[in-house]
């Protein structure tokens, strides 16, 4: 018999902050914005600090909470903080220092509709931003896409034990109908904060001073000497090769018969699987990829699929940015065309069914 | 069986939580839900729309074009989402402040005096549950007590002597139908 989990009913930006206390995370720092903030009114209204001792701030501003998450991973606590676009943004210094400080930590993006301050609706197009860097240097973060509000509260302890694995901050990429939209959820089974004993073990890069070692842990990302901060690059990039290799996720929905194909993450994979029905209710066939990982990005999973089919279309909600990630996987094997909605505009399934039957000229 | 519903007005007429109830009672008849509210600068007297979706089978999109039942509660809304109903499908809409009427005649088009009745009752706030009862009465898909049920669940202690009148709200909508 399958053990009776007792299933609510919340938004995915609730979910996340149940999961957050559930997986006994030690520090969340926020500042509000739309629309995230329910992230941190769920934090404040459910006092961890008072249960498991987990820390919740309100910083003053993003730079001062992406800085406190800088310190408190550096001591290898598992410390988070979350935001919405324009906000992000401005904590691009810091999440570049904490990738060369290689200090897990986890960064929420319930993306809105940009560039600027732009609008507070929904939009996907902080890809680039959270794949191909945003802040300076080479880097990565591991990038998680949710699709869902279980998502919302899996990707949670899935992000953090990324980052710990691979000592490496990860990014849970959302958007704004993830985060504000309810749906059912089966929220993880709580479980305590790590003790300073199990963190000195797991983090022995952590600074928690001498403790009996011969040297003080000190976390720079300063480096003088060109020959030294080359060896550094290359450390990462072994950890990032390591991480292309084991860690691409990837969902495949109805692509066994199918002759054309959509690429989609996110909120944008689930108007595509409505847009499937409808596609076949008119005889077309169409399947989804849905990348779950964006960075490492299935580039293999989509060159096996693209010779089996008549073409792929890169549904997003943006002006076409993961489409280049998807041609790069494709190599020209099978046209590659793009659908998208800008500036927070959300589309419906049948736009996505015409955008297809147009570019590619279905006759049905 | 799948119901797409959207239900949309002014922002303070309780849309998004009529949509947050109906989607709570479908959760404890074991559906699947999903609630999807249109969350721009709403503010009282702007317009809030929610999609509710309640099915037996795994819900793809929350986001929809198409909607089986419509809920509209103001002459904007009726504009907007008269055509987006399915042919077979059924606007619900209140009279109050409507003049231009629905014209489609390959939906469902039902008149709810919601507005006239809460003002004759002397209670505003029961207007989205007697809105609640007419629906539940023309499209049963969850029952009545299901909905009390969840009031008692989702409610903090301190509100639950305003169960009653939200029962006697859902009773009188059904007999507005």
């Amino acid at each position: 018999m399958k053990e009776q989990k007792e299933v609510k009913l919340m938004k995915g930006n609730e979910a996340v902050a149940h999961a957050a206390i559930r997986y006994g995370v030690d520090g969340y720092f926020g500042y509000p914005i739309t629309p995230q903030s329910e992230v941190l009114e769920t934090l404040e209204e459910l006092r961890p600090w008072e249960t498991t001792g987990m820390v919740v701030l309100q910083s003053e501003s993003e730079v001062a909470a992406i800085n406190m998450v800088y310190g408190g991973a550096s001591t290898g606590k598992a410390v988070m903080t979350s935001s919405s676009s324009p906000g992000v943004s401005l904590m691009m210094e810091g999440i570049s220092y904490i990738a060369a400080g290689q200090l897990p930590t986890l960064i929420i993006n319930v993306m809105r509709g940009g560039p600027g301050l732009g609008t507070i609706q929904p939009s996907q197009s902080d890809y680039f931003q959270a794949t191909k860097g945003g802040g300076h240097g080479d880097y990565h973060l591991i990038v998680l896409a949710p699709a869902s509000v279980q998502d919302m509260a899996d990707f949670v302890g899935l992000g953090f034990d990324l980052a710990f694995k691979y000592r490496t901050p990860a990014m849970i990429l959302s958007d704004g109908i993830i985060g504000q939209m309810m749906e059912k959820v089966v929220l993880p089974e709580p479980r305590p904060r790590r003790t300073d004993a199990e963190i000195a073990e797991q983090c022995p890069w952590a600074v928690t001073g001498k403790r009996g070692r011969k040297h003080r842990n000190v976390s720079t990302t300063l480096e003088l000497e060109s020959k030294t901060m080359e060896e550094n690059n290359l450390r990462l990039q072994q950890v990032y090769a390591e991480i292309e290799r084991n860690e691409v996720r990837f969902e495949e929905y109805m692509t066994d018969d199918a002759d054309y194909l959509f690429v989609a993450f996110g909120c944008m994979s689930r108007i595509c699987k409505k847009s499937i029905q409808q596609a076949r209710e008119r005889g077309i066939k169409v399947g989804l990829l849905r990348p779950i990982t964006l960075w490492p990005f299935p580039y293999e999973a989509i060159a096996k699929l693209a010779p089996r089919m008549k073409g792929i279309l890169v549904a997003e909600m943006n002006a076409g940015q993961m489409i280049e990630d998807v041609r790069l996987a494709v190599e020209g094997a099978v046209p590659v065309c793009h659908f998208g909605r800008n500036g927070g505009i959300v589309p419906n399934p049948g736009e996505v069914v015409d955008s297809l039957i147009n570019q590619f000229h279905i006759h049905d | 069986m799948t119901n797409e519903i959207i239900i949309t007005g002014f922002g303070g007429q309780g849309v998004l939580s009529m949509g947050k109830i109906l989607a709570y009672a479908g959760l404890l008849d074991g559906l699947e839900v999903s609630w999807m509210p249109s969350y721009g600068p709403e503010q009282r007297g702007g317009t809030a729309n929610v999609t509710v979706i309640l099915s037996d089978e795994a819900i793809s999109s929350p986001v929809l074009d198409q909607y089986d039942i419509a809920v509209v509660l103001n002459q904007q809304s009726l504009d907007k989402f008269e055509s987006h109903v399915k042919p077979g499908g059924t606007l619900l809409y209140d009279p109050y402040g409507i003049h231009r009427l629905p014209s489609r005649s390959d939906i469902t088009v039902v008149e709810v005096p919601a507005t006239e009745a809460a003002i004759a009752s002397g209670n505003m706030k029961a207007f989205n549950m007697l809105l609640l009862g007419a629906l539940l009465k023309l499209h049963p898909m969850v029952s009545p007590e299901t909905v009390i049920k969840g009031l008692e669940k989702t409610l903090p202690e301190r509100h639950h002597h305003l169960i009653p009148m939200n029962r006697e709200a859902i009773t009188k909508g059904a007999e507005l139908v």
